[in-house]
């Protein structure tokens, strides 16, 4: 009788200490990056672009990286939401309850999300050397649009899987055509979509592997589709890879910016979603 | 005006079917042109070859994926031995023994280990990981090692695989009727006996899922391994040694290599591979969990 | 309506059993129980009806305390089981929850097999011996008739059994702990009449050995198997006392209109 209740207790504190070192690795994480960031980060780093002599520790920010990354996700969202929105309404509202082809559009997007960046990186590349375009915003964009549709059709979908099926019966009723229905639907889903959205940017806009081949670099902020873009993670690798010690210190002041849009990016969808369910853990 | 409806209706519906059927014709082509790219290389050598040969001079001629294959797998089964204790237990404790206070705390924890980019996971790998297992670690067991390794790699995917792992067993853990808890409860079991002898033994497959789903997610990680695996053409030998995933070597390379087209095609192969072995781990997986989810829904 | 009556069974019989004094349960701010004093007689069945809502349920789970694991209900007041209050501090939460076998609504066999299931509460209970276990199972499945149906299939999933043998397994599972009680929570509602029949009939044997509680939701029921009849209306006990002199002479008003069918 004592054993098992020895045995309760021992296991209960193992499981604590699991899940304490858990957290704190994300608070070592976040501090590593923090602790080496913070002496380089300055206002110009987001600010300014790259002057001169900034790979070898001069003058300039990485303002060219931050306009490439905010192009490319805002182009990248563009085009996801006009695909998204309408393929979750279709499997939600248009297909019947359980139907095979819903089921089998469900699982696709599941495998999407699991293919890596990598993968997606290579086969945009591999595609735009077939219709010729060189790697560029316009590249970028495509890209990242690939990567981020899944993850934005996922959340979404069950975000709109919760909504109960009384309102569209009764717009349905009423007369609404389907589609007149979708859009009423579409107002008060919107928190669910803003949460979707806001997951898509968390993952697009730290995405290295993507970007590495389809969107180039550049020191400057591009003026067109066809001008290569710098993008924030890549700019840390690079500037990592270099042996100056005051671009490298930057990297890490760079790391922090990354790290602190996706704090923000992470925390509001939090707060969105959570007027949908409540406890999802 | 009811006919404008009427075509509005209709029109909506044909570009939302086209959209759904896009979407499952994507992945398809995603596999094929990606075979289509690798076959330049494959026609040239016997398919065992490239998968067995670890021989590797790209300007010889010689495309042998065997060092690169054993890395991925070395890395990623590594996070997994690494990861999988910590997320069962983590989970197990979030499921049933947690105060709602405590599911709450870490709900965004998990969103945030999963948040964090791979870059940033790189440089906390490098600054950290490397360093700790070129002098504390790896001086106990061999002379000498850079620390960029099968294990700084294997230590930093787990720390990235845990979210998943923990996310979806959770949800495996949740599909457990409560009937079947209180009903092991209500005989005098412990807590721990419960978790112990029903809900693990219920899970079973709902765990091996999770653990497949997240070894396909480590196969096709890139930048953060890449930055802390040392990218040397080699098969490992210990876990102190450098090793070189197939990501890393499509990320390293891509791109520059055009002028030789078989090199291209190589490195496609490379990821027609990576394409098969996630979309097949994935499509395993998540038939697993969904048939999971279906059966307990009531 | 007598909230601070005690209503007692007592005087009926000699023997005590479970006896509950001032009982108050709160889930949240919610007051699901109130005041309940109550003994309920060895030996017997008694049977507590009242429309769903009323907290029967709520006060089953009370009995045997499987509210500890819902930190939002909070209880007060005292419930003697054998002359121990088993809401006192030092009382161990498995020692009550071993003395009472619980029958849930639906059969719930546990994932594995039809042997392992019956063998669950012994083996929990430190018995490993394979004789001792063997014997315990193959006794407790005789005992719910179970035994001659499934001996050639002992080892297989406890799922693949028919739904009232499921239930007639779960209670042979809960036999197996060697309980002193027996709680039932509308254990045949989902079960078809000949099931419900043969359980039934499991009860009546029982109580022989067994004091039994039972949830019903049919008064019929509780009318062909109860020795005792408790209802319930808004968590108040509004009248208790045997089945024959209960369904008869019921002596409240509100009893008159429930059994008469006025509201269910």
């Amino acid at each position: 009788m004592i054993m098992k209740q020895l045995e309760e207790k021992i296991f209960k504190v193992i499981m604590i200490c699991a899940a304490i070192v858990i957290l704190g690795v994300l608070v070592f994480i976040i501090s590593t990056v923090f602790y080496k960031g913070l002496p380089a980060l300055t206002l110009d780093m987001i600010t300014k672009l790259p002057g001169g002599g900034f790979y070898l520790g001069k003058e300039g920010g990485v303002l060219n990286a931050i306009a490439g990354s905010v192009y490319i996700i805002l182009g990248a969202l563009a085009i996801s939401i006009v695909i998204s929105v309408p393929l979750v309404m279709y499997i939600n509202f248009y297909l019947p309850l359980n139907s095979f082809f819903s089921a089998a559009i469900r699982f696709s997007l599941d495998i999407l999300f699991g293919i890596p960046s990598i993968v997606y990186g290579a086969f945009g590349f591999a595609l735009m050397v077939y219709l010729g375009v060189r790697a560029s915003l316009l590249g970028g964009i495509l890209t990242v649009a690939m990567l981020i549709m899944p993850i934005m059709m996922r959340s979404f979908d069950e975000i709109t899987r919760l909504l109960s099926h009384d309102l569209p019966d009764a717009l349905l009723s009423l007369g609404a055509t389907k589609f007149e229905m979708v859009k009423v639907l579409m107002r008060q889903l919107m928190p669910g979509l803003v949460t979707a959205i806001l997951l898509a940017i968390g993952r697009g806009i730290g995405d290295a592997a993507t970007v590495l081949f389809t969107a180039g670099y550049t020191d400057n902020i591009p003026a067109s589709l066809n001008q290569p873009a710098a993008t924030l993670p890549l700019s840390i690798f690079f500037q990592l890879g270099s042996p100056v010690e005051e671009v490298q210190n930057r990297a890490y002041a760079s790391a922090i910016i990354l790290t602190v849009i996706i704090l923000i990016l992470s925390f509001s969808a939090r707060y969105f979603s959570s007027k949908f369910s409540k406890n999802k853990i | 005006m009811r006919r404008l409806r009427a075509v509005k209706d209709k029109t909506a519906r044909y570009f939302m079917l086209g959209i759904a059927i896009f979407t499952i014709l994507f992945l398809l082509a995603i596999g094929l042109s990606l075979f289509f790219k690798a076959l330049p290389i494959m026609k040239e050598k016997n398919l065992w070859v490239l998968l067995t040969s670890s021989d590797w001079k790209p300007f010889k001629g010689d495309f042998g994926f065997l060092p690169f294959i054993l890395s991925t797998f070395y890395v990623s089964l590594i996070a997994i031995i690494i990861a999988l204790p910590f997320s069962i237990l983590t989970s197990i404790y979030l499921n049933s023994y947690a105060s709602k206070t405590v599911k709450r705390f870490f709900e965004p924890v998990i969103d945030l280990l999963s948040g964090i980019p791979p870059v940033i996971y790189g440089i906390w790998g490098t600054l950290t990981i490397v360093p700790l297992i070129a002098n504390k670690i790896a001086p106990v067991f061999v002379e000498f090692s850079s620390g960029y390794t099968v294990l700084a790699g294997g230590i930093v995917l787990a720390v990235m695989i845990i979210p998943l792992l923990i996310s979806i067993m959770v949800e495996v853990f949740r599909s457990i009727p409560k009937e079947m808890i209180d009903a092991s409860l209500s005989m005098g079991a412990t807590r721990w006996q419960t978790v112990k002898k029903v809900i693990l033994r219920k899970s079973i497959s709902g765990i091996i899922a999770a653990t497949v789903l997240a070894l396909s997610r480590a196969f096709g990680e890139t930048m953060a391994v890449l930055m802390v695996c040392g990218n040397i053409t080699q098969i490992p030998h210990s876990i102190f040694d450098a090793c070189y995933p197939l990501p890393a070597l499509i990320a390293n390379n891509y791109g520059e290599m055009l002028s030789l087209p078989s090199y291209e095609s190589a490195l496609m192969f490379s990821a027609f591979l990576l394409f098969i072995i996630v979309v097949l781990f994935n499509g395993i997986s998540r038939f697993t969990l969904n048939q999971i989810e279906k059966r307990y829904q009531f | 309506m007598e909230t601070n009556e005690t209503i007692t069974l007592k005087k009926l019989i000699n023997s005590q059993s479970i006896k509950i004094e001032n009982l108050d349960v709160y889930i949240d701010t919610q007051h699901i129980l109130k005041d309940i004093n109550l003994t309920i007689p060895e030996k017997s069945i008694t049977c507590i009806i009242g429309p769903s809502g009323c907290g029967k349920s709520t006060f089953l789970k009370t009995l045997n305390r499987m509210h500890d694991e819902t930190p939002e209900v909070k209880i007060s007041g005292k419930v003697f089981v054998d002359d121990e209050n088993i809401y006192d501090p030092h009382v161990n939460v498995i020692d009550t929850r071993k003395k009472m076998g619980l029958l849930a609504q639906r059969p719930c066999p546990l994932p594995m097999s039809i042997f392992d299931n019956v063998a669950y509460g012994p083996r929990i209970h430190g018995i490993k011996r394979r004789k001792a276990l063997n014997q315990t199972v193959i006794q407790y499945l005789q005992y719910v008739g179970l035994w001659d149906e499934v001996r050639e299939r002992v080892r297989t999933s406890a799922t693949r059994l028919s739904i009232g043998q499921q239930q007639r397994l779960c209670l042979a599972r809960g036999l197996a702990i060697e309980p002193e009680y027996i709680l039932g929570d509308e254990a045949t509602s989902a079960l078809d009449p000949l099931s419900t029949k043969k359980i039934e009939e499991l009860f009546i044997k029982l109580k022989e050995k067994y004091t039994i509680i039972l949830v019903t939701h049919t008064l019929r029921q509780a009318k062909r198997i109860a020795d005792y009849i408790i209802f319930m209306y808004l968590g108040q006990i509004i009248e208790a006392g045997p089945t024959e002199e209960f369904f008869n002479n019921p002596k409240k008003q509100l009893t008159r209109d429930y059994l008469s069918g006025s509201f269910s």
